[in-house]
């Protein structure tokens, strides 16, 4: 019952995401290789370095450096033979992927995984997170991405053995053109121990800068509710709930955010929740540990004035 | 060129998921259902470009019990040519990869050269099935997209994914499908005239049956229960200097 981990590389360092699978990886199996589709073959020395991994496989070709999706699960499919399980962490790179090395292998791939119950069993959220499922499933292989806020982040300590595949690259029918990487020195959303949140009750980009000076304050990271996104005070990649990112840092701190069910779904596992808003009535604040209520301007005002 | 659209009926989102703790199941009796959010988008995307002479056709796909035609009549009112509703005689519990496998016999069918569909469906939260498909059939695959510029050849599809480290940018040659994200476009509701115009609209029934699919569940719900939100204490400060001295005393600063 071996497990394969799809790493998802964050430049040369190991994504927090998939040092969650890992973890999801040692309650399934004693056995846990780690699977890296690369453009550069010294990215193994990081993967290598995983504890609790045994062999490290490369794959290694310049095409890899954006990999195409057809050509990532056509490869990833050819090497599961080996293997009972397949896991990765919970991300954009994974739900792409995943879903179609599933078809390939004619598997029904289990998303999201919070717990994991028994070898075949496993707890998934459902509807924004408003229902948690129990599901089993009689697939003689499990592909499976785990939240990376319901696992661990297995750390450094390994010496894995690293093997390079040798494969003939598939053809693809789609090519990379771009990336326009969201440049923060801010804290990443997803790891942050902090972050700070706007809502729409902000009212426009500009006063969004109140959030960022607060959360430069706090060395926070900065979040956003879908409301915010969709009015265009910050993009999209800031956004937290059922559609955009999952979080549980140890504070989070809601600034004019209502709370829609799709919001909370994105942030109810945090340690401490702060909410400032004028609304009494608001469901965040039924969720806070701390309430201010108060018009966020004077808040925000008075926190960003304030000698820590 | 053709565009498939499929569309799925869901809670209708603002509703809140209640379980029924006798079946072990999500409650859907009585309750306000609608078409998932961003299907909508999808059937968006598919009438602009139908409007900007690039598609033939737009045809709608659905698969589901006889309340399923609610969901492709909002389609056609919406203004998709067409329909094909996959007629199942009980609530089936359909997996992605069984849906999959019936839009792949769909889109053979029609030949069609596009499909456009949402990312994820706000009942299940999967994020499975456009990635699935395009496994199924081997078309280019583009997921999470915010937009969709044509080639004006129509042989290829530039698209700007949402990923979590920002937008990428990816050309796909057509055959192609593509999984819409929230901000793409803003769907347009149906016109009261188009509501009626939509009843004359062609919709082809095909009995689920009559397909040869195997649709024995691979994954099996053995229960469910509402995690909704705690309620927290929610403790009432009033200046800045009270919150940082919460914040401190709690080790969260």
């Amino acid at each position: 019952m071996s497990a394969l981990i799809l790493i998802e590389l964050n430049g040369s360092e190991v994504s927090a995401n998939s040092r969650a699978a890992i973890t999801a990886a040692s309650q399934l199996s004693d056995s846990i290789d780690a699977l890296v589709l690369t453009s550069d073959a010294s990215n193994s020395s990081s993967v290598a370095a995983l504890a609790g991994v045994n062999t490290v496989k490369m794959i290694v070709d310049d095409s890899l450096e954006n990999a195409n999706v057809e050509v990532a699960s056509k490869l990833i499919a050819d090497v599961m033979s080996d293997y009972s399980y397949l896991i990765s962490g919970s991300s954009t790179f994974s739900k792409n992927i995943l879903p179609r090395v599933g078809a390939l292998l004619d598997v029904q791939p289990i998303s999201d995984v919070c717990e994991i119950k028994s070898n075949n069993t496993f707890v998934r959220p459902l509807y924004a997170g408003n229902v948690m499922a129990t599901v089993e499933t009689s697939d003689e292989t499990i592909v499976m991405t785990v939240r990376a806020t319901a696992f661990e982040h297995s750390g450094d300590g390994g010496s894995a053995s690293v093997e390079t595949l040798s494969v003939t690259m598939p053809s693809s029918n789609s090519e990379f053109i771009s990336l326009q990487e969201s440049e923060s020195e801010r804290p990443e959303l997803t790891t942050a121990d902090r972050i700070v949140s706007g809502g729409r009750g902000l009212g426009s980009k500009e006063n969004f800068a109140l959030i960022e000076q607060l959360a430069d304050k706090l060395d926070a990271a900065i979040g956003a509710s879908r409301a915010a996104v969709d009015a265009g005070f910050i993009s999209n990649d800031y956004q937290v709930g059922q559609t955009g990112k999952v979080v549980a840092p140890k504070l989070y701190l809601a600034v004019g955010i209502s709370g829609a069910i799709q919001h909370l779904a994105g942030m109810k596992d945090s340690q401490v929740i702060v909410v400032i808003n004028n609304d009494p009535d608001a469901p965040m604040s039924r969720m806070a540990d701390l309430v201010w209520q108060v018009d966020l301007f004077d808040a925000l005002n008075e926190l960003n004035a304030y000698q820590v | 060129m053709k565009i498939i659209i499929p569309v799925k009926r869901v809670l209708d989102p603002y509703t809140q998921a209640r379980v029924n703790k006798q079946t072990q199941q999500v409650d859907l009796t009585n309750a306000k259902m609608a078409m998932n959010p961003f299907c909508e988008i999808a059937v968006e995307e598919a009438l602009t470009l139908k409007e900007s002479g690039s598609a033939s056709e737009t045809i709608a796909v659905s698969i589901g019990t006889d309340k399923t035609v609610d969901t492709l009549r909002t389609a056609l009112a919406m203004g998709v040519d067409r329909a094909i509703f996959i007629k199942t005689d009980s609530e089936l519990d359909l997996q992605p990869l069984h849906v999959a496998k019936i839009l792949a016999n769909i889109i053979k069918r029609e030949e069609a050269e596009l499909v456009i569909m949402g990312k994820q469906a706000v009942d299940n939260d999967n994020n499975q099935t456009g990635q699935m498909l395009s496994g199924l059939i081997d078309y280019s695959l583009g997921t999470f997209i915010s937009k969709f510029d044509l080639s004006s050849d129509a042989s290829s599809v530039e698209v700007c994914r949402e990923i979590d480290s920002g937008i990428e940018t990816r050309k796909l040659n057509l055959p192609a499908i593509v999984t819409v994200d929230l901000r793409l476009n803003e769907p347009r509701y149906a016109s009261l005239p188009n509501i009626m115009k939509a009843r004359s609209k062609p919709m082809e029934t095909l009995e689920l049956s009559s397909l040869g699919i195997d649709t024995a569940p691979r994954i099996k719900v053995v229960s469910v229960e509402e995690s909704g939100t705690k309620d927290r204490a929610s403790k009432q400060i009033s200046s800045a200097e009270e919150l940082f001295t919460e914040l401190n005393q709690m080790g969260v600063l």
